[in-house]
């Protein structure tokens, strides 16, 4: 059971407050219609599954209904922090490693 | 055949439909039912117990509106004059004012977009026309008087009630009077809004309100429940 | 007054924390015996001298009570005077005597004292060896289920009720500053500490009250016995209103961001049943911003031979039972230890004037307090010497003792024997971690204490006392006190002003690491030293393990079962680790250590299921209407969380009966049914209609004002997961429908792509699912019974197919009626706001008996819109299909400018392969045959099995409008086979034979919703 602070609510709730929505920053493509059909696969059904930092999209289903992200280490299970849509997360995983 | 008619609203006029819901004859205005009507709490209440630590009170019938918005600073400044009192800005509080013309308005912060507005139940039409024809940009309000009701629940043992319902915290120093949350309420939902030390608001949905209505006897059992009319 | 002790004979005069003026009864596998209050189950039984509390889980052998606490493997008891108050599962040593008690053994088939299986035991352990279940068991497979029943009665885990439980189990959520798990000397002192400083503070302790080892010791603080500084301490922690104290509790999970479950045992330590209207137990929901877990230690047993004997014990839990209950379960004690601490446990059975035989310790040296309290009683102490084996067989009669070398792991002279019929042991103390790790913490080794202790963490939590390692009272004090600061410090408060008791000081020898005697015969040929009583593996099990290849710890577990079910390891992990470490030539922690995982201890399924059970179980949606349904004898169907009237039986009908009349009323002249579960959503601002655009895959930008349009909603894979009318209410403004089940997923769909994708556009959406009760008239005679409730002009002229209208009805209630069909006949939706709903519903009814109106259920609504080929998303779609398929191109705009969601996704080149199974009506060439819906179409019947599939039935009925079958489905490439047949071979060897045809059964042309 997470406790999760909702960047609008700007308190901490139950996780049952929430939904998970998948990962964070998969932006629908601004022309659908000049992808090919494997780009529109990966937009459509491919995903990270990192051990580690992720970013993730979750929405206060029960409280203000609003969508926000969370980087949460997906080992610790730890958040990282939340941020609003449209904004972009200050942890991120080492790519060098 | 009806003595009283509504105006059917010029349509193609207008940028957003407003219409009266609830009838305008007096005897009429007498048959609205609450969703707990089937319930009769007002013979619970007359032959029910007079003691116990958690009270009851369904505050039926009143006029509840959606406000949708980011309000600019104009808009800001309109809403509360024709509210007469101004939005609560901050996350998770809430306003109620007696001064207003029309009558007892009560104002509960929702989300950064969205505002309850809980007034009598005759008052919704005039809000609404009233929004419809002063406040200018992009919102929305809509009526939702039929699809929800509002619980008083208050007495010695409410919070310990409540503490079986939502998992939210109540103790007094995170949830002082005046603070509202949306959040879980058993396996349904509810506004929550802490109107004195032992009295809270239940705002919940219609279809949801006997459900929520058998938690609550449930959940208050061991503390006796006390139905109030 | 000396009270009656005849009957408890193990009984002491005086001592203990028991009330000998209050005599309680209770009944043990039939038998009534005597204790009192504030015993346990276990120290009664014990009082009475009963020796033996179960049969072990593989061998059969006879076990009596090793513990005094959680950690106690064999005692587990099936509690409950009546078959609905059964309660398996249940640990001895945590359960309270009350009066009236009625508890059994679980294990033992047919009874704990003679026992049919014990020849299995007996054979010496060939029957069952470690891996039995992988070698034996799992072939034949098709033997499985026989093994498998023999096994679990033979194993005794317990029995659920087989009636409902009468009594009140539930749920709370609590919120704190400072968890504090465990309320003995570190865990009440923490305590004692966070709420001077005005912390919010829960503390819970498994045991019925607070003290935790002090209880079960003779101790002083402050110069006074250690229960006077309890007293004080409870005393005033109750005086907070901030501080929840809750004995009888266990924690039993700690899970992440320091969340807590704790189960309350609330009345079901004082009664079978919870006195009305009280609560059995509670499982408290803690979110605690800091966690200081108390959890003391468990003391390890060693592992010798027949060390299951009944009477052979752990050291701590004898001096319990002396000191916290007045019980000396036996009269002659061997005790056998590697250290100085279990030498209390000679101490007070000397004292409570029962005779010790011997100490036996594996040191050479041994010097300390207590050893100096031993040799001035005189008490006969044996150095560098271990317990090789018990004898007996229902109870320990006597004991064989061997010089040790300095290793602890050979016998180094001439064994001999004493008389005894006790033998209390310790190896040490392994500090309670298993909440730690709950949250995925890897215990960390330590020499010093030769335990594991807390491995780092994340979460918010801090340990104090015998958990770190800490045993001396004055350690685990002053580590209360330190961790209570370290949290108020997080938390911004200052530490107030507390003093620590003053404890005795005691002087100890450091303890050498041993674990298993070793014998005069190798461990496999040896008599059987258990490591884990619980799932019965021994040392030789371990080692058997270890030799067949098992390196890993996890696999040993495994392999054996060591630390598996309700026990998880508490006794005999460390030993078992120590013992596969040996083998495997390793260190123990290079061996490492398996993971506890939660419960700590069983919880019962009320405690899980809280109130939501029975009509509280999920909640039921009601419109406005429901009563009158109810009163109109309706049958309901489950449409998500809403109930709604699937059909009104009259009299004797049959369901069929009930569908034909209702379906004929309707076409014939006017029928009802409650619509007021469709989602509703309130759709505004100057970007709505673009919107809808979007989301929608047809065009929306010419919708007039007035007028109402079906639409279809497609997930980015292009296929079809809800549809609805959506209504142009005023120019920036519309109120769309979706379906029943859809309405909430609808509702976050729009909001997800406003949120995430379209932030700019202004729409705002609100669900007026609740705010609306909505019911459609529909047959020939809906207009004239809309005529009989409002004055409104609904002629056709004024009031044209797709449009709506704002009116009042019944007698002055306003409405918005949309003049839109689901059955293909001439109706109307009205929809008022939903406090009236019942009102205008009744008025309908006041004004339809001249045209029979006849109120019909989802059922009828279903076969109605299935003569017409209309499709219900969900039923005809399954997520697999796209507009195409569904024979619904014209409700598909690929000329929109923006690429609406689904566009790109139907346009995939699976998604336009010509033999996509598509949407067809089916008739069956008899028509009195209805399909039944599932059913797989093949188009050669004769064909070999497996035929090859061409799609299934969604939807069939019998139709009482066109006496015959109606019936839609899926076939491959269905759209051009037109005429053609499919047939569909059933479970019961017929094949029914059907038509691919149009799916609208009647009035291809619309005439009938058009007049």
């Amino acid at each position: 059971m997470f406790h999760i602070y909702c960047p609008h609510c700007c308190e901490y709730r139950e996780e049952e407050e929430f939904h998970a929505s998948g990962q964070a920053h998969i932006p629908r493509p601004l022309d659908p219609d000049a992808c090919t059909d494997k780009e529109w696969g990966e937009f459509m059904y491919f995903r990270a599954n990192p051990r580690g930092i992720h970013h993730e999209l979750w929405v206060h289903g029960a409280g203000c209904r609003k969508y926000f992200n969370i980087t949460r280490n997906t080992h610790t299970y730890e958040i990282l922090e939340v941020y609003k849509v449209g904004e972009k997360p200050s942890i991120v995983a080492n790519e060098a490693k | 055949m009806s003595d009283v008619k509504v105006e059917a609203v010029e349509l193609e006029a207008t940028d957003k439909l407003v219409m009266n819901q609830v009838p305008l004859s007096a005897e009429l205005s007498e048959i609205g039912e609450s969703p707990l009507h089937h319930a009769d709490l007002a013979s619970i209440a007359e032959h029910g117990p007079q003691e116990g630590g958690v009270h009851f009170h369904e505050r039926k019938l009143m006029g509840l509106l959606t406000l949708r918005c980011l309000p600019s600073a104009e808009q800001q400044e309109m809403i509360k004059s024709l509210l007469g009192v101004a939005l609560p800005m901050q996350p998770l509080t809430s306003v109620t004012t007696d001064e207003s013309t029309i009558g007892k308005v009560s104002v509960r912060w929702v989300s950064p977009d969205e505002w309850l507005i809980i007034i009598e139940g005759d008052k919704a039409f005039d809000i609404e026309s009233s929004f419809h024809d002063k406040l200018m940009g992009h919102f929305s309000l809509v009526n939702i008087s039929g699809g929800t009701t509002i619980f008083d629940v208050s007495g010695s043992h409410v919070v310990e009630m409540l503490k079986k319902s939502t998992p939210v915290d109540l103790h007094a120093s995170e949830f002082p009077v005046g603070k509202v949350v949306s959040t879980v309420f058993a396996k349904s939902g509810a506004m929550i809004c802490r109107l004195a030390d032992d009295q809270f608001e239940l705002v919940v949905r219609r279809s949801f309100a006997d459900y929520l209505w058998l938690w609550i006897q449930d959940a208050s059992r061991e503390y006796g429940l006390v139905v109030k009319a | 007054m000396t009270q009656d002790l005849s009957k408890q004979s193990n009984r002491l005069q005086d001592g203990g924390r028991i009330d000998r003026s209050k005599p309680l009864t209770f009944t043990y596998n039939g038998k009534q015996y005597k204790g009192f209050e504030g015993d346990t189950l276990a120290s009664a039984l014990l009082a009475n001298g009963i020796d033996i509390v179960g049969r072990s889980f593989k061998y059969s052998r006879p076990r009596g009570i090793v513990a005094a606490g959680a950690e106690e493997p064999n005692a587990i008891m099936q509690i409950g005077s009546t078959e609905a108050t059964q309660i398996p599962n249940v640990r001895a040593t945590q359960q309270s005597l009350y009066n009236g008690l009625v508890a059994s053994t679980t294990n033992g088939w047919p009874n704990v004292d003679t026992d049919l299986m014990s020849w299995v035991g007996k054979i010496g352990g060939k029957m069952m060896p470690p891996g039995f279940y992988y070698k034996t068991f799992m072939y034949p497979k098709s033997m499985w289920e026989t093994y498998e029943s023999y096994i679990r009665k033979a194993a005794g885990l317990g029995r659920a009720p087989k009636e409902n439980d009468p009594d009140i189990y539930d749920k709370m959520n609590q919120h704190c500053d400072v968890m504090i798990v465990g309320a003995g000397p570190a865990g009440l002192m923490a305590a004692l500490t966070a709420a001077r400083a005005g912390a919010r503070v829960i503390i819970a302790d498994e045991q019925n009250e607070f003290g935790g080892s002090l209880l079960s010791s003779t101790e002083t603080l402050n110069g006074k016995p250690a229960a006077e500084w309890i007293a004080e301490v409870v005393e005033e922690l109750s005086g907070f209103d901030d501080v929840l104290m809750l004995p009888n509790s266990q924690v039993n999970g700690y899970h992440d961001h320091n969340f807590l479950t704790i189960q309350q045992h609330c009345t079901d330590q004082f009664a079978d049943r919870a006195p009305n209207g009280q609560i059995a137990q509670r499982l408290h929901r803690v979110r605690a911003k800091w966690v200081i877990l108390a959890t003391g230690a468990h003391e390890r047993p060693l592992v010798y031979g027949n060390n299951d004997l009944p009477g052979c014990m752990v050291a701590n839990a004898v001096s319990t039972y002396i000191n916290r209950y007045g019980v000396a379960p036996g009269k002659d004690l061997v005790l056998m230890t590697s250290n100085d601490n279990a030498y209390r446990t000679a101490l007070d059975w000397h004292d409570a004037g029962r005779n010790v035989v011997a100490i036996v310790d594996s040191r050479k040296n041994p010097q300390g307090t207590f050893v100096a309290a031993a040799r001035e009683r005189g008490i006969s102490i044996l150095v560098s010497s271990g317990v090789i084996e018990a004898h007996g067989s229902k109870r320990v009669t006597g004991v064989s003792i061997a010089p040790l070398n300095d290793a602890g792991d050979a016998i180094v002279g001439s064994v001999v024997k004493m008389m005894a019929d006790t033998v209390a042991t310790s190896g040490g103390w392994s500090p309670v971690i298993h909440l730690s790790c709950h949250t995925g913490a890897r215990p960390v080794w330590n020499d010093d204490i030769l335990g594991f202790t807390p491995g780092a963490t994340v979460q918010k939590q801090l340990t104090a006392g015998a958990i770190n390692g800490a045993f001396s009272t004055v350690q685990v004090l002053e580590e209360g006190l330190s961790a209570a600061c370290d949290a108020l410090a997080h938390l911004g408060l200052d530490k107030p002003d507390v003093a620590l008791p003053e404890a005795d000081v005691i002087e100890e020898g450091k303890a050498m690491a041993l674990f298993h005697i070793p014998h005069t015969k190798p461990t496999s040929k040896a008599p059987k030293q258990f490591v884990d009583y619980q799932n019965d593996v021994t040392a030789a099990g371990i080692e058997l393990a270890c030799r067949e290849g098992f390196e890993s710890i996890e696999h040993v577990k495994r392999y054996t079962a060591m630390g598996f079910g309700t026990d998880q390891g508490k006794l005999g992990n460390i030993n078992g680790m120590a013992i596969a470490a040996k083998m495997l030539k390793q260190t123990i922690p290079e061996t490492g250590t398996t993971i506890f995982r939660p419960n700590y201890t069983p919880v019962t399924f009320g405690a899980i299921a809280g109130r939501d059970c029975g009509e509280l179980f999920d909640p039921k949606r009601y419109t406005a209407m429901h009563a009158w349904h109810v009163e109109r004898g309706a049958k309901f169907e489950d449409v998500g969380q809403w109930k709604r009237a699937w059909y009104y039986p009259q009299g004797n009908e049959t369901m069929q009966d009930a569908l034909n009349r209702e379906c004929l009323a309707t076409r014939e002249s006017v029928g009802i049914l409650d619509a007021s579960t469709l989602g509703k959503i309130d759709i505004q601002g100057k970007d709505a209609r673009e919107f809808l655009g979007r989301v929608y895959t047809n065009a929306w930008a010419k919708l007039a004002v007035g007028k109402c349009r079906y639409g279809l909603m497609c997930g980015e894979d292009g296929m079809v997961f809800d549809d609805g009318v959506t209504s142009c209410l005023a120019e920036n403004h519309f109120l769309m429908t979706t379906t029943t089940g859809g309405a909430a997923r609808v509702l976050s769909w729009l909001e997800i792509y406003h949120q995430t994708e379209w932030p700019e556009m202004e729409v705002y959406f609100t669900s007026v699912t609740d705010h609306w009760s909505t019911m459609t008239i529909s047959g020939p005679n809906s207009r004239k019974l809309l005529e009989k409730i409002t004055d409104f002009d609904v002629s056709k002229e004024n009031f044209a197919y797709m449009d709506w209208k704002a009116m009042t009805v019944a007698g002055g209630i306003p409405a918005r009626v949309f003049r839109i069909s689901f059955t293909g006949e001439l109706s109307f939706e009205i929809n008022v706001q939903a406090n009236y709903g019942l009102h205008v519903w009744k008025t309908l009814f006041e004004h339809g008996k001249e045209f029979n109106l006849t109120p019909y259920g989802t059922e009828t609504m279903h076969i109605l819109r299935a003569e017409k080929g209309f499709i219900i998303a969900g039923q005809d779609t399954d997520g697999s299909v796209h507009p195409f398929d569904l024979g619904m191109p014209w409700a598909v705009s690929m000329q929109k400018p923006f690429s609406f969601i689904g566009k790109r996704g139907m346009q995939r080149e699976d998604c336009v392969r010509a033999d996509r199974k598509q949407l067809v009506g089916l008739k069956t060439i008899d028509p009195n045959v209805v399909l039944p819906e599932g059913a797989q179409g093949v188009l050669d019947p004769k064909a070999p099995i497996p035929m090859p599939m061409v799609g299934h039935v969604t939807s069939s009925y019998w139709s009482a409008n066109l006496k015959r079958s109606v019936a839609m489905g899926f076939v491959k490439g269905g759209l051009e086979k037109m005429g053609e047949k499919v047939f569909y071979p059933l479970a019961d060897g017929r094949v029914i034979e059907a038509e691919i045809c149009s799916p609208v059964f009647l009035d291809p042309k619309g005439e009938r919703q058009n007049v």
